[in-house]
């Protein structure tokens, strides 16, 4: 073999291995950081964490419960916020949009998407903590509402596009306006793939810290209704990690396990949803 | 160029009536009132024109059939008939279409495609069950009688020739039927509402002999209850169905004439070198 040969070789094994290393890299990060939450929190991880409220400073045991709840709550003001109006917005782009302004918007959207969460925390606090003069769930689901906006127009405009336009030609052909054709035929038609954008968004700002931290913030007790400050879980473990209590460590490892637990198994079940889409037309 | 229309006053039968189909009332009209007439048609895409000076007139209760070469404009001019050219948005038409006496390009273009259904190439039938698809029309055209709606979808499905093989399951997926039946289902769906006309884009080009034939025979007995246009690239398929064929090529209508003429004695020589299949 040719010096060349050996060479080409020896570059082609080098880039093969190096590839396949860092795909295992990233590949492992998950399940590296899965195991070690498992290791540091997963014997914390009881009935009693998921259904009491945090012990007092100094006491060891206590739960989250409150949290937990909180964490929903949150995410309900979001999603009732933020899913209408980036859906609708979604559907504007896909079937009504012109040029102009529909550039416009799917821009702002991608430029909205990459704002900090710490900067949606500062607009939420200026818009809605001042001038009600308090912390408060509504705050921060408002917050995370914003957040979701622009991951929902987005996805909801990709799976609105990738429906055949045949279907849409057939709807308007029997006589159905813009309108009917896209809520009684278009949506549907991509309602599973919509459904599972919508999911997935809400997975991923449910472990938000920074837009919480100065718009709900935290609570050691139940907060009623979504008008008191609000505890979640990503406050809590943020607020635990950096006390100076081992107990308090140990509790902020089994809230990160459940969250990134829970947040796991939105995504599975969005891609469970995803897969048993209806077979495509012949 | 000249018009090659010719007169279709001189329909050989009258039309026979079969007691199995119901006649509305809107197609009492005057059997050789043309059901389309078409004058000096354009249709631009953007800067580029798709066709020329167009004009024929459409013979109500028969089927005309639409022949000739790969973008010849074929589709173009059957979609400006029901105006689905408008989907496309650099599309713009010139000159005049009448259905009846009515000018479609400034009719509300709902009310224009409730009367003049399409039949697509490729089936496209909704992501629904195979009951929903037949009412589909029925429904946003507001038929809220309940109890008739039923009716009207196995009325329908019997004129596509497709009830006898659904009737059992129409509440399954419309994905669950072959290819034929899918077409047929279309074809259901478009029935439906009554159309005056039946448009029809290749709706076999995807099917085998046997779903072509039985789409045929459909297409048959349809003319009784609506006047059919129907675009093919199977030469022997427009001979079979049609009594009027016209030839477009480039954009322009060569010829319109009774099919018979068309393949026996053309009057021009492209519509002979394209039916002897000397070019396309
Ligand atoms: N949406 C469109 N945008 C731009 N140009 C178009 C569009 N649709 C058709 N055309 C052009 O118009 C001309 C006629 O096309 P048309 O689809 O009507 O032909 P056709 O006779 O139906 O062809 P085929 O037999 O292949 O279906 C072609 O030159 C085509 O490129
Ligand atoms: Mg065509």
């Amino acid at each position: 073999m040719s010096y060349r040969l050996v060479w080409r070789k020896a570059v082609n094994v080098v880039m093969l291995s190096l590839t396949g290393l860092c795909a295992l890299t990233s590949l492992s990060v998950l399940f590296f950081i899965l195991g070690y939450l498992i290791w540091k929190g997963g014997s914390h991880l009881s009935w009693s964490f998921l259904t009491h409220l945090p012990a007092p400073v100094g006491e060891e045991g206590g739960g989250m419960a409150n949290a937990i709840v909180g964490s929903g709550k949150l995410l309900l003001i979001a999603a009732l916020t933020g899913i209408p109006v980036g859906f609708l917005g979604g559907v504007y782009l896909a079937e009504f949009g012109g040029k102009t302004f529909s550039f416009l918007v799917r821009y702002t959207a991608d430029l909205l998407n990459g704002v900090p969460s710490i900067v949606m925390g500062i607009f939420a606090y200026t818009i809605v903590v001042m001038p009600m003069g308090h912390f408060s769930a509504l705050a921060g689901g408002l917050a995370l509402g914003v957040m979701l906006i622009p991951i929902v127009v987005r996805s909801t405009e990709e799976f609105l596009r990738a429906v055949p336009i045949t279907l849409r030609e057939g709807a308007l052909a029997l006589g159905a306006t813009k309108w009917r054709a896209v809520a009684t035929v278009i949506v549907p038609a991509a309602f599973q793939g919509i459904a599972t954008g919508m999911l997935l968004s809400l997975a991923r700002v449910a472990g938000e810290t920074a837009p919480l931290l100065f718009t709900s913030f935290s609570n050691q007790f139940w907060s009623s209704g979504f008008n008191q400050p609000t505890a979640s879980l990503p406050v809590m473990i943020y607020t635990y990690a950096i006390s100076p209590y081992d107990d308090w460590h140990r509790q902020a490892w089994a809230a990160g396990l459940l969250l990134l637990a829970l947040v796991l198994m939105a995504n599975v079940g969005a891609r469970l949803l995803l897969s048993r889409r209806v077979a495509t037309p012949r | 160029m000249a018009t090659v229309m010719r007169d279709f006053n001189l329909l050989e039968e009258p039309l026979k009536e079969k007691p199995d189909l119901p006649k509305s009332p809107k197609e009492a009209v005057n059997p050789l009132e043309p059901k389309f007439r078409v004058s000096n048609l354009n249709v631009f895409y953007g800067a580029t024109q798709a066709l020329h000076n167009v004009s024929l007139e459409i013979p109500p209760n028969r089927i005309t059939a639409l022949i000739g070469p790969s973008g010849c404009g074929k589709t173009s001019f059957l979609r400006v008939l029901n105006r689905m050219h408008e989907t496309v948005s650099t599309s713009r038409v010139e000159g005049q279409v009448l259905l009846g006496e009515q000018n479609i390009l400034t009719m509300d273009v709902t009310q224009l495609r409730r009367r003049v259904g399409m039949v697509f190439q490729k089936s496209n039938p909704f992501p629904k069950s195979i009951f929903e698809n037949v009412a589909y029309g029925l429904r946003v055209n507001g038929w809220h009688r309940k109890g008739t709606l039923h009716d009207a979808v196995e009325a329908s499905l019997r004129r596509a020739a497709l009830w006898e093989e659904v009737k059992d399951h129409l509440h399954k997926s419309a994905y669950a039927l072959s290819g034929g039946q899918q077409q047929r289902l279309c074809i259901a769906r478009a029935l439906a509402i009554e159309p005056e006309v039946l448009l029809l884009d290749e709706p076999c080009s995807a099917l085998d002999p046997i779903a072509t034939a039985k789409i045929e025979e459909l297409l048959f007995r349809l003319k009784e209850i609506c006047t059919i246009v129907i675009v093919t690239h199977n030469m022997q398929q427009a001979a079979r169905v049609s009594e009027f064929t016209g030839f477009f090529l480039l954009g322009k209508l060569i010829e319109f004439n009774k099919t018979a003429v068309i393949f026996k004695t053309p009057a021009r020589k492209e519509t002979e070198d394209y039916i002897t299949g000397r070019f396309g």
